[in-house]
């Protein structure tokens, strides 16, 4: 189910740790799986599972614990925008709301065409950088100010 | 944004260089001096970590432990494997400082790390780094990989007979794992989920051997204090709160961002410092240690100094250093709502009071800024914390309940309006 | 030792006590849901908060270490209020739906809420609701119910050795649940119903068939596997509601493996028979209890005299109690026949010991052994307990080890394995013998012929788990006990254990193993090998209680007259020419000897259903009938008194009773390694509809490694045919890299594989 691309990225990852601690490479490894295919299926979670070497409810357990994986289809390009307190006092929950318009869908929704998918996030600890933007989780934008946020959706496609 | 230094972290650290981070950088500002003076004048365990007490440093992960004293629990003729582990997962709302130091200078903390392995005789170290900040895990993998071109860290360290490996591992989104022992769980591939101690990590950690945690701080400023003697350290802070700290300025201010001072900086030179009140606006409150401190007024907060004993003492604390600014134009009622929402969001849900307790504080509050409160709600709020606080396997259930009693402490009057008039007295953030 | 206080009281306790630990040695209640005295400690249901002198704030007695001088208070205002805080927790977001739940009446959070509860809630907000979960046959859920106590899960991890449960979600959102889609397949998954405090987990078979305290509690012994679990048999109007587990630390512990658990399910099936019958012209007739014992009376006498004593033969299974199996015995004995035999799998009967084989030690010196090597089993379908005993066993030391004719997976580590066609299991031991004899430069047994015999890293790795041990253990299953060469295997295993000092041990594959040895019901070898004229047929149904099943039921087909004394129709009815319906255990009182020799009696738990009558009363009149001597019991207690007379200890011996000489020989060709599948061990299991619609009661499949089914030209998901004698069997293929090259695993005992024939013999294999 996976690239051999994505195997050696996990393999690099298990070099991490002891042998006998393959686990530890769980989380890495499902984030792997979840770049390669954009969202965690549940076949993906047994065959990462398997791979690793643990009880395929073991590995369910990571993947539900952990809030940046997707276990629904998301769109092209997921955009998690920090609306705590911090990022709130300086523009985080309006460009939330900016976003949402913008967009025509809530938190939790997948524009009809399949570009973008909005969330709501918990503190990203970034919070003097705010508005912060999430880009398909590993991607940080600041500043996000509606112009900003216009560009910023502009380049991607 | 703003990075303002007068501290040990970022000292010579150009913001402004995208070059500034990399190896050769940090060793012409005296980068990788301490690790070299230790292993070349053979410098011993016992006076690293005697240097460590004396510089009073205090754990900057938020319970301000000493991290002298920490390092000497450490079973340091344990036969098997022992381990150290850096703490990055900041994601307590407000904090962003270790963002910024393995961003702009990784190599602080990786040397700050390979000279506590060697102080407590590990061999293998991991940092734990916040998923969120991928790109900073990033960082931190291509700046470890400098160091072991450079023999800094991995086997014969500098041609000595010292081995220090150290790898970064990555979280996925939960705030918990900032937890030491939910760390710990979570780098061993579960659900970062929080132990119950004792048994303690010095005894029982990563993979059930002895382990050490600290704070990203806490390690940068491991270099400082071996190179230029922890009595210098000391002397920069006041006593029992030696060294600068980070603090984490957010909110209405007009530069937020990341100020290293002395502790014992008095709050209001801080305030100047960030630009003071953004529009002009009044301060109304300030959560003076991250979100799960509890929130001072202006008045008191004007008068504190920016250190671990002031904070105590007015009530709240000095956490990991974030410094929450809100104006006038605060809505207490409509703050705490999204604060308790976190804590409700972020419950690891293992043991009961929080589970169950994260949620119902959470509905009453949200009630009342929705209208709906009743008078008897503050005092089931107070009546739900109480049943919540130190009752919890680790401390997110305090965390969740200081909010929400510093809020009713200061702000009670806000509580009652909004309950009185199922609205607001101020327009909201 | 720590001396400590609790509520006022001095005590001391041992160091590494809890706080609940030093609490539970004085009969102080703290109460309590995530702990339990079997499982890791998890203090997360928070219930067991207690105040400690000097501490802050109340501490989780299940998880505090006892110091010494310490001072606890267990119903202290900070105590109580503490407990009553997490009690209102849990309350808020559990159902009230207490009238319809199946744990009414024994469940924990209802009894501690009297005590701990508010009468009125102060959370006013939406319950929370969650979805239940399929999880298979046997355990029903109501998820909603939840406490998040973490002890199932805990226990599929820990206990049942693979984390079969889980709790994916966070915070509230935590849901126990198992991996999607998946049913909780342990052989020992019903003990989540017992460990879960509330109405989440339950009983599917029992569901809604009763409220718990209608029901009455009946001590009874397991009639399945060897090791004799103690249960608690809960009866409603003379039906069998329940099975729970009577704890016992030395057997069972508080456990149950599945099928002691639920195979009641059979004793009110509706195949029971109520009444004796009688084929006439080809159809059955009901008769009275007279004529029907009369007709065989008189028939057995007949074909004694026409035929001679050796024309008959009994049959029973060791699963028939002490009682049962020595009047059988005695009564064959008085028409003159030594032709009773109990060991129905076993394909060789060579073996003579000097007494009755069993385990040689106690069930929990194996359990503490520091170094055990188990020869052919599959153990934990087997002996489902004892397999669970050994894992906890491994975690504190034991080093465990096997020789077996597959590598199906322990759920434990494994010190060494070595893995041989089962045909080649004595030279499997050989080898470790061989290992053992270099290891130590000493000479090989005598009888033992090394020639030949080479040892592998395998064989080095068992006999080095053997090295320096005082406390070991060798002990045969029954894959063992059902080869061709088991005389041999056990010679070597007994010079095996003579050379590293172990004890040698055998499993007794059924409830009762030891007990019919003891009473003499076995030695007449294979009694269908040459076709007798009459058969008597204790609970026994040849197509699969009999190792070769295809030559049995011929021998029983071609008979002149086959009497069935059983509870069930179906078999009985196909082949019988009398039945007489007799008692299951539940109906009857009776002994089973357990494998470490353990006499356990018990009570029927409900009256005999219909006419039925106990097997032990039938024999009795029999008996009589026939006029024969020394038949006048009054009650099963006298039986076992005259049976099991003497000290049974001395009767019991591992010994061999003559030299058996062991060589190694070579095997090849494709070889057939059958099986017994767990819920066709016994005629109750078999008719336990639960059981069957577990993955263990699955159809069997013909299993073999990949080069072997590329050899065989079979693919996997395809059919095979299977050829063995003059029977065949058509089975789905699997993969099993488990097994040695040319090994095709194929059940037996099964209505799929009933024609075939030897469990371990040559077999032809073709797609089909
Ligand atoms: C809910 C919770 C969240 C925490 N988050 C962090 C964190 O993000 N970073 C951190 O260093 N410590 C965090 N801590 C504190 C750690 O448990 C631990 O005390 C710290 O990492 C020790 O390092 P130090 O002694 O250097 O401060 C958290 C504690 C709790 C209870
Ligand atoms: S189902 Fe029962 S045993 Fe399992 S966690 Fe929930 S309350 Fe505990
Ligand atoms: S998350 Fe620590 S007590 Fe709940």
């Amino acid at each position: 189910m996976l690239t051999p691309e994505s195997l050696a990225q996990i393999d690099r990852e298990l070099t991490k740790y002891p042998a006998d601690q393959r686990r530890s490479a769980t989380m890495s490894a499902l984030r792997i799986a979840q770049v390669e295919h954009r969202w965690l299926s549940n076949e993906l979670i047994e065959f990462v599972a398997n791979y690793i070497g643990i009880p395929p409810v073991a590995a369910y357990e990571v993947a539900t614990f952990y809030n940046m994986f997707d276990r629904k289809p998301v769109g092209r390009h997921k955009l998690t925008v920090c609306t705590n307190l911090p990022c709130a006092l300086s523009g985080g929950a309006d460009a939330g709301k900016y976003l949402q318009q913008k967009l025509g869908i809530g938190y939790g929704e997948t524009t009809a065409d399949g570009r973008f998918t909005l969330m709501e996030g918990e503190c990203m600890g970034a919070c003097g950088y705010a508005p912060v933007m999430l880009v398909n989780n590993h991607s940080m934008c600041n500043h996000m100010t509606p112009e900003a946020i216009d560009k910023k959706l502009a380049e991607l496609e | 944004m703003t990075v303002y230094v007068k501290g040990v972290v970022f000292e010579g650290v150009d913001f402004d260089d995208p070059n500034s981070w990399k190896l050769d950088a940090y060793v012409a500002r005296g980068g990788y001096a301490a690790l070299k003076k230790i292993l070349q004048t053979g410098m011993t365990q016992d006076e690293i970590i005697a240097e460590m007490k004396t510089s009073s440093l205090r754990g900057r992960g938020g319970a301000g432990f000493p991290t002298g004293l920490k390092w000497s629990f450490m079973p340091r003729n344990f036969p098997g494997q022992k381990y150290l582990v850096c703490n990055t997962d900041e994601g307590e709302p407000g904090t962003f400082k270790d963002l910024d130091i393995i961003v702009n200078n990784p190599h602080a903390l990786i040397e700050g790390m390979i000279i506590g392995g060697f102080a407590m005789g590990i061999t293998v170290g991991y940092n734990y780094i916040h998923g969120e900040v991928f790109e900073a895990y990033e960082r931190f993998e291509a700046a470890l990989e400098e160091a072991r071109a450079a023999g800094f860290l991995g086997d014969n360290i500098l041609g000595t007979d010292f081995c220090f490996q150290l790898h970064g591992h990555h979280g996925y989104g939960a705030y918990i794992c900032g937890e030491e022992t939910a760390l710990l769980e979570s780098l061993e591939g579960k659900k970062g989920q929080p132990r119950f101690k004792p048994p303690f990590p010095a005894s029982f950690g990563l993979y059930g051997k002895p382990t050490t945690i600290n704070n990203t701080e806490t390690f940068a400023s491991v270099p400082y204090i071996i190179r230029e003697g922890g009595q210098k350290f000391l002397e920069l802070g006041k006593p029992n709160n030696g060294g600068t700290k980070l603090f984490s300025i957010s909110g209405h201010v007009n530069r937020p961002g990341n100020y290293e001072i002395p502790l014992g900086t008095p709050f209001s030179e801080l305030l100047e410092m960030a630009g003071g009140m953004r529009g002009g606006r009044k301060l109304k409150a300030v959560i003076p240690g991250g979100s799960s401190a509890p929130v001072l007024p202006a008045d008191i907060m004007m008068d504190c100094t920016m250190d671990y004993d002031a904070i105590a003492k007015a009530g709240s604390m000095l956490g990991s250093g974030a410094v929450i600014v809100m104006d006038e134009s605060v809505c207490m009622v409509k703050a705490l709502e999204r604060l308790s929402y976190f804590y409700f969001e972020e419950s690891c849900g293992q043991c009961t009071p929080c589970r169950e307790g994260t949620g119902w504080l959470y509905r009453v509050v949200h009630r009342i800024e929705h209208g709906q409160g009743r008078p008897e709600d503050l005092d089931l709020l107070l009546s739900v914390g109480a049943n919540i606080a130190g009752r919890t396997i680790c401390a997110l259930g305090d965390a969740a309940v200081m909010p929400v009693q510093g809020m009713l402490k200061h702000f009670r009057a806000e509580f009652e309006h909004h309950i009185e008039h199922k609205n607001c007295l101020v327009r909201g953030y | 030792m720590l001396e400590i206080e609790i509520d006022g009281k001095k005590l001391t306790v041992p160091g590494g006590s809890t706080v609940m630990d030093a609490a539970n040695s004085v009969g102080v209640h703290i109460p309590h849901f995530c702990y339990h005295k079997k499982l890791s400690i998890a203090a997360n249901c928070r219930m067991c908060l207690v105040q400690v002198e000097k501490a802050p704030k109340p501490l989780p007695a299940c998880a505090t270490p006892v110091t010494d001088g310490m001072k606890v208070y267990t119903h202290s205002d900070m105590a109580v209020k503490a407990q009553k805080g997490v009690m209102e927790f849990l309350l808020i977001n559990h159902p009230l739906d207490c009238p319809i739940c199946d744990q009414g009446g024994e469940c924990q959070l209802q009894d501690l809420a009297v005590g701990y509860g508010q009468s009125s809630s102060r959370y006013e907000e939406e319950k929370r609701v969650v979805p239940n979960k399929n999880l298979g046959p046997l355990i029903s859920t109501d998820m909603t119910r939840c406490i998040h106590c973490s002890r199932c899960v805990r226990f599929t991890e820990e206990i049942a050795g693979y984390q079969e449960l889980g709790m994916p979600g966070r915070g509230e959102h935590t849901e126990v649940m198992s991996f999607i889609g998946k049913t909780v397949n342990s052989e020992i998954s019903g003990n989540v119903i017992d460990l879960c405090p509330v109405g989440a987990l339950t009983s599917k078979p029992f569901r809604y068939s009763a409220r718990t305290w209608e029901l009455s509690r009946r001590k009874s012994v397991s009639p399945h596997d060897g090791l004799g679990a103690n249960l608690v048999v809960q009866v409603k109007d003379h039906r069998v509601k329940r099975v729970l587990p009577l704890e016992n630390e030395a057997i069972n512990e508080c456990w149950l493996a599945d099928r002691d658990r639920f195979s009641y399910e059979a004793l009110n099936s509706e195949e029971r028979l109520t009444k004796p019958l009688i084929k006439q012209g080809g159809v059955w007739q009901e008769a009275d209890w007279q004529s029907a014992l009369e007709y065989v009376a008189n028939g057995l006498k007949d074909i004694v005299d026409a035929h001679g004593a050796g024309s008959i033969a009994g049959v029973a299974t060791e699963h028939a109690t002490v009682e049962e199996l020595y009047l059988l015995k005695q009564l064959f004995a008085g028409l003159g026949s030594h032709n009773v035999e109990t060991r129905l799998r076993a394909a060789d009967h060579g073996l003579k010991t000097a007494g009755a084989t069993w385990l040689g030690q106690s069930i929990v010196d194996v359990a503490t052994a520091e170094a055990v090597l188990v020869i052919g089993s599959t153990l934990r379908k087997e002996q489902p307990l004892l397999a669970q005993r050994l894992r906890q066993g491994v975690k504190k030391g034991l080093k465990l080890s096997v020789v077996n004719p597959h590598a199906d997976d322990l759920l434990t580590a494994l010190a060494g394995q070595v893995v041989v066609r089962p045909d080649q299991l004595v030279e499997g031991v050989l080898a470790v013998v061989k290992a053992v004899v270099d290891a130590k430069g000493v000479a090989a047994p005598a009888q033992i012929d090394l020639s030949g015999v080479e040892a592998d890293d395998a064989a080095r790795a068992i006999a080095a788990s053997f090295a320096d041990k005082e406390k070991t253990a060798i002990v045969l299953g029954n894959v063992a006990q059902q080869n061709p060469r088991y005389a041999e295997l056990y010679a070597a295993a007994a010079a095996l254990a003579e050379l590293t000092g172990a004890k040698l041990g055998v499993l007794g594959a059924a409830a009762n193993s030891v007990g019919a040895q003891l009473v003499g019901a076995t030695g007449a070898g294979n009694v269908f090998a040459e076709p007798k004229k009459a058969y008597v047929l204790l609970n026994t149904e040849v197509e699969f209680d009999v190792g070769d099943s295809l030559q049995a039921l011929r021998a029983v087909q071609g008979a002149a007259m086959v009497v069935a004394l059983s509870s069930f129709g179906s078999c009985a009815l196909e082949h019988a020419d009398v039945i007489l319906p007799v008692s299951p255990f539940s109906e009857t009182s009776g002994t089973f000897v357990n494998m470490e020799g353990k006499a356990q009696s018990f009570n029927g738990v409900v009256r005999p259903l219909g006419e039925t009558r106990p097997a032990w009363k039938v024999f009795r009149v029999l008996g009589n009938l026939l006029g024969l001597e020394n038949f006048n019991f009054n009650s099963s207690e006298e039986v076992r008194d005259i049976a099991l007379a003497g000290d049974l200890a001395a009767k019991l011996s591992n010994a061999l009773a003559a030299p058996v000489a062991v060589k190694a020989q070579a095997a090849s060709g494709v070889v057939r390694l059958g099986e017994v599948p767990i819920y066709q061990a016994d005629l109750l299991t078999r008719r336990a509809p639960s059981l069957q619609a577990t993955v263990d009661g699955a159809a069997p499949q013909l299993k073999a490694n990949a080069a072997t089914l590329a050899r065989l030209g079979l693919s996997i998901g395809g059919q095979a045919l299977v050829k063995q004698g003059q029977g065949d069997a058509q089975l789905a293929v699997e993969l099993d890299n488990g097994l040695a090259d040319d090994v095709v695993r194929v059940p037996a005992n099964h209505p799929l594989t009933r024609a075939l024939g030897a469990f371990v013999g040559p077999v032809d294999v073709t797609q089909a």
